[in-house]
């Protein structure tokens, strides 16, 4: 730390993530961004806004209550086309790289997913969806040429791998967003979370999922990249909605105790550990249908028979102070050696309160329990909580 | 008021140094959400860290600008840390120092020289 002056500096972005502003990637919503007043900040190769006059805990707030447009162009949008014509052959093909259920993924749905590496580890976490004649899929922008590069090597020979650098994603979140969106793009309402569907619209087609990364109703809409501008300034115009940046994005997915790649999730954590147990469903376990076969497969099956030893755990400390990314944690107030470390911490702006995820040993990984974590060399008491912090408002 | 180069602002009040932090660092930092200041009565060392502030976005420290004494704490900051952004030249100060000599003051920017300075 040095100063109020490097606060700018402390915003929470892994140092990896930052580039040269020379050469940084600018999406197609960038000039608007520009115009609504965001302060522009490298992420991922990109130049993103990571907030807009409101500022983070307005935007945030305002987010939780009526509805936030988010740009989320830098991720990667890819569509997995079986060369066999059949989509059900780009499913199985998909399932060599993630313990997920695609086969049984209906048409018009899409499931959270995440691939493994053969130590059962995660290399990054997307959304798959099934459509017609093509399975499409949101990456991280951060990990998304490693993906298509690992696509291209494990299934390149079944399926043709298109990245979509054409197209735009946006993402409207919060009580209001069926509302706003139905009026663009009529229907959208009908659809529950999770579904996709192309909706017809008077400057043509969109892609939508009923989905988000902010514990919120809302919807993501792939957009080709010449009408974005024009379906932002759209969904702007409505007196609901407000321009969100990085910043509030991630307040928003960590009240919704959602797992941030590179921060909760890696290569060092494996998904039973990570609590995403919930994303591999039956076909894929032992003694399922398609048991096994996706990278990592022997270490993951074993940690759903027997449990993992440690677990990502909700934490609520107890005074005012943030336990932020790296904080150590303690089982008691003195002594010890570390037993956990906070992956993403800060304050809740719709809790009140501040908040933080953590890995902890599964014998102390209970909840009401008490860990202390060390901030600025004094050990601060915290208590073990269930996430999400928040509950979630999605339409089931 | 005098001003340093962290950004804060320094006002002399019935021969003690007030000391916050400039509108400019108030919007640089975000939103406060907690402010973590020092015991009444304690010697500090100019650089010193005195205060923690920590916004939405990031944790950041008050150096004690001069020697000196701290001798009141803002405390109604522990309860409403927005009042760093509602008011951070006024309600938002952070703390009160006895110094030896008001005469330090002096070798400090006044308003037209910070103004240069974030300009």
């Amino acid at each position: 730390m040095g100063g109020v002056r490097d606060a700018a500096m402390h915003a929470r972005i892994r140092p990896g993530e930052w580039v040269a502003m020379s050469g940084l990637l600018r999406t197609a919503l960038y000039d608007l961004h520009l115009e609504l007043g965001a302060k522009m900040v490298p992420f991922a190769g990109y130049e993103m806004p990571v907030q807009y006059g409101l500022g983070v805990m307005k935007e945030h707030l305002h987010c939780r209550v009526r509805a936030g447009l988010f740009d989320v162009s830098h991720m990667g949008q890819v569509s997995l086309r079986p060369k066999s014509g059949m989509v059900e052959h780009a499913a199985i093909a998909l399932e060599h790289l993630v313990p997920v259920d695609l086969v049984g993924l209906k048409l018009g749905r899409q499931r959270y997913a995440m691939f493994t590496n053969d130590a059962g580890g995660i290399l990054d976490d997307l959304m798959v969806a099934r459509r017609c004649d093509d399975l499409f899929l949101v990456v991280n922008a951060a990990c998304k040429a490693e993906d298509l590069a690992h696509l291209h090597a494990a299934i390149g020979c079944d399926c043709d791998i298109v990245e979509l650098t054409d197209r735009a994603l946006l993402a409207l979140q919060g009580p209001e967003a069926a509302a706003v969106l139905e009026t663009v793009a009529p229907g959208v309402s009908d659809m529950r979370f999770m579904d996709v569907a192309i909706i017809d619209t008077a400057d043509g087609p969109l892609w939508v999922s009923r989905s988000g990364y902010t514990g919120e109703d809302g919807f993501e809409i792939s957009v080709p990249a010449e009408r974005a501008e024009a379906l932002a300034r759209q969904l702007l115009a409505h007196e609901a909605v407000e321009a969100i940046g990085l910043g509030a994005r991630d307040s928003l997915r960590l009240e919704a105790g959602l797992c941030l790649y590179g921060h909760d999730i890696d290569t060092g954590t494996s998904p039973v550990e990570a609590d995403l147990a919930w994303a591999i469903q039956k076909a894929r376990r032992t003694g399922g249908a398609r048991e096994g076969g996706f990278p990592g497969a022997a270490r993951i099956l074993a940690e759903l028979a027997t449990g993992a030893a440690r677990q990502r755990v909700g934490l609520r400390p107890e005074g005012r102070a943030p336990m932020r990314e790296g904080t150590a944690l303690f089982a008691a107030e003195t002594g010890g050696d570390p037993v956990g470390t906070v992956t993403s911490g800060g304050f809740g702006p719709s809790v009140g309160v501040p908040v933080s995820m953590a890995y902890v040993p599964v014998d102390l990984a209970l909840e009401g329990a008490k860990l202390w974590g060390e901030v600025r060399g004094k050990r601060l008491p915290a208590e073990i909580v269930r996430l999400p912090f928040r509950p979630s408002t999605y339409k089931r | 008021m005098k001003f340093t180069e962290q950004h804060e602002w320094l006002r002399v009040e019935d021969d003690l140094v007030v000391v916050g932090i400039t509108d400019h660092a108030a919007e640089q930092l975000g939103d406060v959400v907690f402010v973590d200041l020092p015991e009444e009565g304690t010697t500090v060392s100019k650089d010193d860290e005195v205060v923690v502030i920590e916004s939405v976005k990031a944790a950041s420290d008050i150096l004690a600008p001069l020697d000196g004494e701290i001798v009141e704490v803002n405390q109604a900051l522990t309860e409403t840390p927005a009042k760093v952004n509602e008011d951070p030249t006024g309600d938002g100060w952070f703390f009160k120092m006895k110094i030896e000599d008001l005469s330090a003051l002096d070798e400090f920017m006044d308003e037209a020289a910070y103004q240069a300075f974030i300009d």
